[in-house]
């Protein structure tokens, strides 16, 4: 074992300190994420990108920093950031999945008209996969798209379809081989919301707020050139994507920054005249999940190893997104339980505490432990693919 | 030996259940979450020509003269419907502590009033049970002063008892000079929880000062023991959707029902439910039979089922896939009722401490 990064990067720490020391009053308020950026955010992202503090290894032609790929160098601007609550910069389905997908399955020309815009804030992107017939099951969608004077003609529909309601572009999955292996007809195509025979229904999710969408589609027109990579491949495409949204959903330096938001609460907030962090109950509650957070981030610690070294472990990979998400639910769980009935007030009431986030991200937290794959689905994909273990049979088909 | 509804007990639930599927379905809770003040004239009048709303009023104050088992039937059928319907504070609290408190001419005076649903009453016993931001209310001379923090069906209440120190109860008009009534928004809309600040508000004492810990802690159990009957209800029917809608809904070329984890999601969550009935209907009991066990099996089912409830609220909403995060099904009103009636009287953590102070595990 050696926890050091060595002294290079312990340099390259001071230099990030400096920075954040010196700039970090411009960052826009890291909570504020899922709105379409602003003048502030891009501002923000841009000298970010200059200093190689986000986008750090996209080449520059594409936008990016153009660093050479260094993970303790990214590991330490997470870190430093965090820490600081300074904003890392845009996230958003275009950036966090689009991007890395263009960058290892796009053209050159594809990569130079999307990547830098959508780096910059300027073009907002939406992922267009899940339909009302084909969630869990992706790969049985419906959408359709033939091929017609030299361009893809969609018709179909997609839902739960993230911030589309004010997306600039979506990255969508169609069937275009209607007549091969379900996974094998699938095209993975970018398409201008503003497409005529386009309708967007927006869908109020259980905590009021209208986040997600039904998105139409009747005779939707695309360049056949904005396709990535070639007809049917849209389903290994979009894999490539997924891998980078499982990454994201569940990571441990969320988990420890709720828990530090608990802690904080746990001390300042009394009942009966008690403060909670007196309550050897709701204490050990705590120190549980204090306990859950810790081995999540070792865990993550060892991931890293792994990608340094260059070594493969699928297990520790595969348990992040189902175990993140429940404990982060778990987290904001305590937090309501502590607060009693304080922790149920809502809206705009009286007494709300942490402005109300508790009860907003405790279920924005199961709105998680569905989306991106279900617990269930994980849980397949834990023990056929981590353990081993066979698929559940096909139901037999009865005559 | 018979455990369970009697005959009578059994039609009571049959009626009770048809006329909440009929009078109060989803689209008339969309309706009324939006008003947010617990209550639905339609569905109040209605409980009341049913005759419930007496339920544990004794005949000669105009109530029904049933059990408090019939009170958890009652409550079970209104939280499988997440009725907006101030039952709870009005007829199951209010009578518990005027009953065991109030003098012959305050029964007169409240209970056949309250039986024929001409009156609605807020209950504030938080402090009793939790006492946050200093809140808490005085009485002296007459007059009451100080705060009551999450007074139950307090919005629509045309009165209010209010514990004042954990020994003295107290009645206050709603509307009386000095008192300032602001709506708490909470997660569930289908209840509408206050807060009342007195400023020398004139009130009036039921029973006698400092001599109704008895009474305040009946009250607190009954509470309770609804509650945890309401839970019944609204997981029970959250169980009962997840499961059709595993039937209906296909992926994969097959109904998810025939996955077996999704299987062993329902298998759980009905395995942890089913006793609960059975506990519900002991604690009711008893409210009324067994004093002895009364406070300790109150504790013990609100909190055992609201530990049960949160993971039914969940885990239903998770079988239902994207369909569960949305508003379109409504099950979140279930979900979120789950997450009131967790909290309210105490969340689980601090009522089983209550538990162990009383079997004298710890001392208080
Ligand atoms: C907050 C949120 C944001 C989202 N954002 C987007 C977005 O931007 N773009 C997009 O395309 N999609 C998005 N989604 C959709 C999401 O990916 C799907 O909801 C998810 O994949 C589940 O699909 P479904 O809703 O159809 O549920 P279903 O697949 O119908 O699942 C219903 C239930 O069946 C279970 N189940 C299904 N198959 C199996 C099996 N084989 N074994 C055991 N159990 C099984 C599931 O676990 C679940 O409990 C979002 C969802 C949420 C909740």
């Amino acid at each position: 074992m050696d926890l050091s990064y060595g002294k290079e990067y312990d340099e390259y720490r001071e230099e990030v300190r400096a920075f954040i020391k010196e700039h970090g009053h411009k960052s826009p308020d890291s909570s504020k994420q899922g709105n379409k950026p602003d003048a502030e955010d891009k501002a923000w992202q841009k000298l970010l990108i200059e200093r190689g503090y986000a986008a750090r290894i996209i080449p520059k032609e594409y936008g990016g920093y153009g660093g050479e790929a260094d993970l303790l160098k990214s590991v330490i601007i997470d870190e430093e950031f965090d820490e600081a609550g300074v904003s890392k910069g845009l996230g958003g389905q275009g950036i966090s999945m689009l991007v890395p997908t263009l960058l290892e399955l796009g053209t050159d020309e594809q990569k130079e008209k999307w990547i830098k815009p959508t780096l910059e804030g300027e073009i907002f992107w939406a992922q267009g996969y899940s339909e009302p017939g084909a969630g869990s099951d992706l790969a049985s969608l419906q959408t359709k798209a033939h091929v017609e004077d030299g361009k893809f003609v969609i018709n179909g529909q997609k839902i739960w379809t993230s911030s589309a309601h004010f997306a600039d572009m979506m990255f969508i999955l169609v069937r275009t081989e209607p007549d091969a292996p379900k996974h094998k007809g699938i095209s993975y195509l970018l398409l201008p919301m503003d497409t005529p025979g386009i309708e967007i229904r927006p869908l109020v999710t259980m905590t009021g707020e209208a986040t997600f969408n039904e998105v139409f589609f009747e005779d939707v027109k695309v360049p056949t050139d904005q396709i990535v990579a070639n007809r049917g491949e849209g389903w290994m495409v979009a894999n490539a994507t997924l891998k980078h949204e499982r990454g994201m959903l569940g990571d441990p330096r969320q988990s420890s920054s709720l828990l530090h938001q608990v802690v904080e609460l746990m001390k300042t907030e009394d009942v009966n005249g008690v403060k909670l962090m007196d309550s050897p109950i709701f204490r050990d509650r705590l120190l549980k999940l204090q306990g859950r957070v810790m081995a999540m981030q070792y865990n993550s610690m060892r991931l890293l190893s792994n990608d340094l070294s260059g070594n493969v472990e699928l297990m520790p990979i595969l348990v992040v997104k189902l175990i993140g998400t429940h404990l982060n639910q778990d987290i904001c769980g305590l937090a309501i339980d502590a607060l009693g009935e304080l922790g149920v007030l809502y809206d705009d009431s009286k007494y709300l505490r942490n402005s109300g986030m508790w009860q907003t991200r405790y279920m924005f937290m199961l709105g998680l432990i569905i989306g991106g794959g279900t617990s269930h689905i994980q849980k397949n994909i834990i023990s056929e693919h981590g353990l081993g273990m066979p698929r559940e049979p096909k139901p037999q088909k009865t005559a | 030996m018979e455990f369970g509804y009697s005959e009578e007990q059994k039609m009571l639930d049959e009626s009770i259940r048809r006329f909440v599927n009929s009078e109060v379905p989803l689209d008339r809770i969309r309706e009324l979450v939006l008003e947010g003040t617990g209550y639905d004239e339609k569905i109040w009048s209605g409980l009341a020509e049913l005759g419930v709303l007496g339920v544990l009023i004794p005949e000669e104050f105009g109530g029904a003269g049933m059990g408090f088992l019939d009170a958890t039937i009652i409550q079970e059928s209104l939280g499988y419907v997440v009725a907006p319907a101030p039952f709870l504070g009005t007829s199951i609290m209010a009578p518990t502590a005027i009953l065991a408190a109030g003098s012959d001419d305050q029964k007169n005076k409240w209970l056949p009033e309250i039986s024929s649903g001409n009156l609605k009453v807020g209950l504030g016993l938080t402090e009793v049970t939790g006492a946050r931001e200093n809140a808490g209310v005085s009485f002296s001379g007459g007059k009451a002063n100080g705060k009551a923090m999450f007074v139950i069906d307090g919005e629509c209440a045309d009165g209010y008892i209010l514990a004042a120190g954990k020994d003295t109860l107290v009645w206050v008009a709603a509307g009386a000079a000095g008192l300032t009534k602001t709506r708490l928004n909470t997660v569930d809309n289908t209840r509408g929880v206050v807060e009342l600040v007195l400023d020398g508000v004139e009130a009036e004492l039921i029973g006698t000062q400092g001599g109704e810990a008895a009474a305040v802690q009946k009250t607190v159990d009954a509470g309770r023991t609804a509650l945890a009957a309401d839970l019944l209800g609204t997981s029970q029917r959250m169980l009962e959707r997840a499961v059709e809608y595993a039937k209906e809904r296909k992926q994969f070329n097959r109904v998810i029902a025939s996955f077996q984890g999704l299987k062993h999601t329902c298998a759980d969550m009905a395995a942890n439910l089913e006793p609960c009935r059975a506990m519900v209907w002991y604690a009711a009991h008893c409210q009324q039979e067994i004093a002895d066990e009364a406070t300790l099996l109150a504790c013990q089912v609100k909190s055992h089922l609201s530990e049960v409830s949160t993971p039914i609220a969940n885990d239903t909403t998770l079988v239902h896939g994207g369909m569960g995060f949305t508003d379109l099904m409504g099950l979140h009103f279930w979900f979120k009722r789950i997450g009131l009636s967790r909290q309210l009287l105490g969340s689980p953590e601090a009522v089983r401490e209550e538990a162990a102070v009383l079997q004298g595990w710890v001392a208080a």
